[in-house]
């Protein structure tokens, strides 16, 4: 087990240029490397390296027994990782777009969330999931679904949502040494939106922890994957109209870091949250809920939340439409700074 | 199709020997621990009946007419082998090793009922259908992975093999050539649903070959049939060569729980000339002396009175701990729910 090292510190230490999707590589490589009970299983990950390249070069190295190709059986991906997670092994399953997982989502209901509670701990499935989900990239249909909500609302798994790549390498390796099942939600849009420094060794995230990604003074702009380079688009357009954000990136919708959305909001007395997935039922309900229990008098405006709609994504041609946009949450900023 | 699958049997309707070749496979040792088990689970079914009409136990599944495919392939296994049994195979999960008061709590709404002893892998029961299949097939890949000769057991019943989850469990267990035995107990009926109106297969064994692994067809109320078959079955796995699938023909004689009526959709007559599992073992003990009427008379005291034990144990259980809802969801509990528990645990306080 590694020590839990200071994000700065892992700066100083050697880093390299890495897109989020090599991140993710680099992070199951390790592991891969570390702990012979790894195994990663899931459509076109061996040979061909996953459709987008996350586990490129494993199955080379680490050979088709353990970086293993499978049947394209996404409830068969999750009921078997159960097996082997019981029985000694840490699957990392990928499903290959969010969209798809549907056939296994009673496998992940009934049992991957359920076993330890069924068992009184005596069998646990300590297994990531990971899933590249959200709209944006032109994709064809099906492929852009955002329905974090449908697991975190199960009790009994842990929801992760990197937005960056050194967040998405430290957050996937947390999944991989919890002794829990671990969602691993991973938005297609920052795979290789940029390059960051991230450290050539082993660093986790530690999960159930948010960040602020940049500060400020007027209004709390809460969000997670692909929607935070949007609050950050928006935080500048505001800015230059004399509003000063502070963004919260939230990295793991379940558990929620509460504390991290409480301190801000108290201290900017105004919050907009911003998601992908539908208005109804979002996430943004629960952020709501958590504002209400701990910084209702502190506020000074409703909470707006700038949303994906009530629709299914559209056909791509339309889909920046259904996408928050940083002029619909520059709106909704204006909306609670001027209320 | 019918005829490619003919129903294996060793003893017929009367307890005779149809494969001679058996004689010097089957001694006492083996016949009353087949007959001993059978008794024991038979009598722990009609007590669970019983608990439930008295309210002493909740919603019951009942195996009655299952009890020589269950024994038999429980008995077929080895003590490291993984079982994953749905809520109608406790007959199987007893005589592989569960706890019998363990067994009626599970009856009883207790979470506890869950848990099997240290030494054995039993899985909890799967309720939804066929989704303990791939279970099974990533625990026996487990076993492959790490070398060792152990493999796994699926048992699921007719209706199960309309799921997805039946092809995916197959589909992946022979792709990956792993060792499990999906064990099939054909009988008859899922809840109202008679076999014919789940497929249009004239027998379950044929869809063997849809994954390139045997397929066995075997009277299940034939315990000899049922044991030498699964017993075949764990070697061929054992070996390297991967799954089978075994269909063991047999007849639910009772509900599908407590709660149903199977009068209403079964014809009253409609089972009457199967033979029971139990009787027919007993008329081979007769017809080949092994039947002993103090032995028997032990067997039926014994029996009895460890179910009574298990009942009292049961009943004597301490109470369930509200607490327990809250402590197994994670190996370490989020502060949110952490709160909720402590705010629960305070409004019950202040009651």
């Amino acid at each position: 087990m590694m020590t839990q090292l200071k994000e700065s510190d892992q700066k100083n230490g050697t880093t390299q240029q890495m897109t989020m999707i090599q991140a993710i590589n680099d992070g199951m490589r390790l592991m891969l490397e570390e702990d012979n009970r790894t195994i990663i299983l899931g459509e076109d990950i061996g040979k061909n390296g996953g459709v987008f390249r996350a586990t490129e070069g494993l199955q080379e190295k680490f050979g088709a027994e353990r970086v293993v190709d499978t049947p394209l059986s996404e409830a068969g991906i999750i009921g078997a990782s159960i097996g082997l997670a019981i029985n000694g092994f840490k699957p990392v399953a990928e499903i290959q777009f969010l969209g798809f997982i549907y056939p296994a989502y009673e496998q992940i209901m009934t049992h991957v969330s359920r076993i330890r509670m069924r068992s009184m701990s005596n069998f646990t499935v300590p297994m990531v999931i990971r899933a590249p989900y959200g709209a944006g990239i032109r994709a064809p249909e099906i492929h852009s679904d955002s329905t974090e909500i449908l697991f975190t609302h199960m009790p009994g798994i842990k929801v992760v949502c990197p937005s960056n790549p050194y967040d998405a390498k430290g957050l996937l390796i947390a999944a991989m040494e919890d002794p829990d099942p671990v969602l691993v939600l991973e938005t297609m849009k920052h795979y290789r939106s940029k390059r960051e420094e991230v450290p050539v060794e082993k660093y986790t995230v530690e999960i159930g922890k948010g960040k602020i990604v940049r500060e400020g003074a007027d209004v709390t702009l809460i969000a997670w994957g692909a929607m935070i380079s949007i609050a950050e688009k928006a935080a500048e357009l505001a800015e230059k109209k004399g509003m000063s954000c502070e963004i919260i990136d939230l990295r793991t919708l379940y558990p929620i870091d509460r504390d991290i959305i409480a301190q801000s909001v108290q201290k900017t007395t105004r919050a907009v949250i911003i998601h992908e997935a539908h208005n109804t039922g979002g996430l943004g309900n629960d952020i709501v809920s958590i504002i209400n229990d701990t910084a209702f008098l502190y506020l000074r405006a409703p909470i707006e939340r700038v949303t994906g709609f009530d629709v299914h994504v559209p056909f791509f041609t339309l889909e920046e439409h259904y996408l928050p946009t940083p002029a619909r949450v520059l709106e909704g900023i204006e909306k609670v700074v001027h209320f | 199709m019918e005829q490619n699958y003919p129903i294996k049997r060793i003893i017929d309707d009367k307890g005779q020997l149809i494969d001679a070749s058996f004689e010097k496979l089957i001694d006492e040792k083996l016949v009353k621990e087949l007959y001993y088990n059978m008794i024991r689970i038979r009598t722990f079914d009609r007590k669970a009946i019983n608990l439930q009409r008295q309210g002493r136990l909740g919603t019951y599944a009942p195996f009655e007419g299952q009890e020589a495919a269950q024994v038999g392939s429980a008995l077929a296994l080895n003590a490291d082998d993984w079982v994953f049994p749905t809520y109608r195979d406790h007959g199987a999960t007893l005589t592989f090793g569960k706890n019998m008061a363990r067994t009626f709590l599970y009856w009883n709404g207790r979470v506890e009922g869950c848990v099997p002893p240290k030494d054995r892998h039993i899985f909890p029961p799967a309720v939804p259908i066929a989704t303990q299949l791939p279970h099974a097939a990533g625990a026996a890949w487990a076993e492959k992975l790490r070398g060792t000769k152990n493999a796994s057991i699926a048992y699921f019943g007719d209706g199960a093999t309309s799921e997805g989850d039946f092809h995916e469990g197959l589909n992946f267990a022979s792709v990956f050539k792993v060792p499990v035995v999906f064990f099939n107990q054909n009988n008859g009926y899922a809840i109202s649903v008679p076999i014919e109106k789940q497929m249009n297969s004239a027998t379950i064994a044929q869809k063997a070959v849809a994954y390139g692994m045997p397929g066995v067809r075997i009277d299940g109320n034939d315990c000899f049939a049922v044991y030498f078959e699964t017993k075949k079955a764990f070697d061929y796995a054992r070996n390297g060569d991967g799954p089978t699938l075994i269909e063991a023909v047999t007849w639910r004689t009772g509900a599908h729980t407590t709660a149903d009526d199977p009068s209403k959709y079964r014809p009253a007559k409609q089972g009457e000339n199967i033979v029971d599992p139990v009787t027919r073992m007993e008329l081979f003990m007769k017809n080949y002396g092994y039947w002993d009427d103090q032995w028997i008379q032990e067997v039926k005291e014994k029996t009895t009175s460890e179910i009574e034990l298990a009942v009292e144990e049961m009943e004597n259980f301490p109470p369930p701990n509200v607490e327990d809802i809250f402590d197994h969801i994670f190996a370490e509990m989020p502060t949110q729910l952490a709160e909720q528990k402590e705010a629960y645990l305070a409004h019950l306080e202040r009651q």
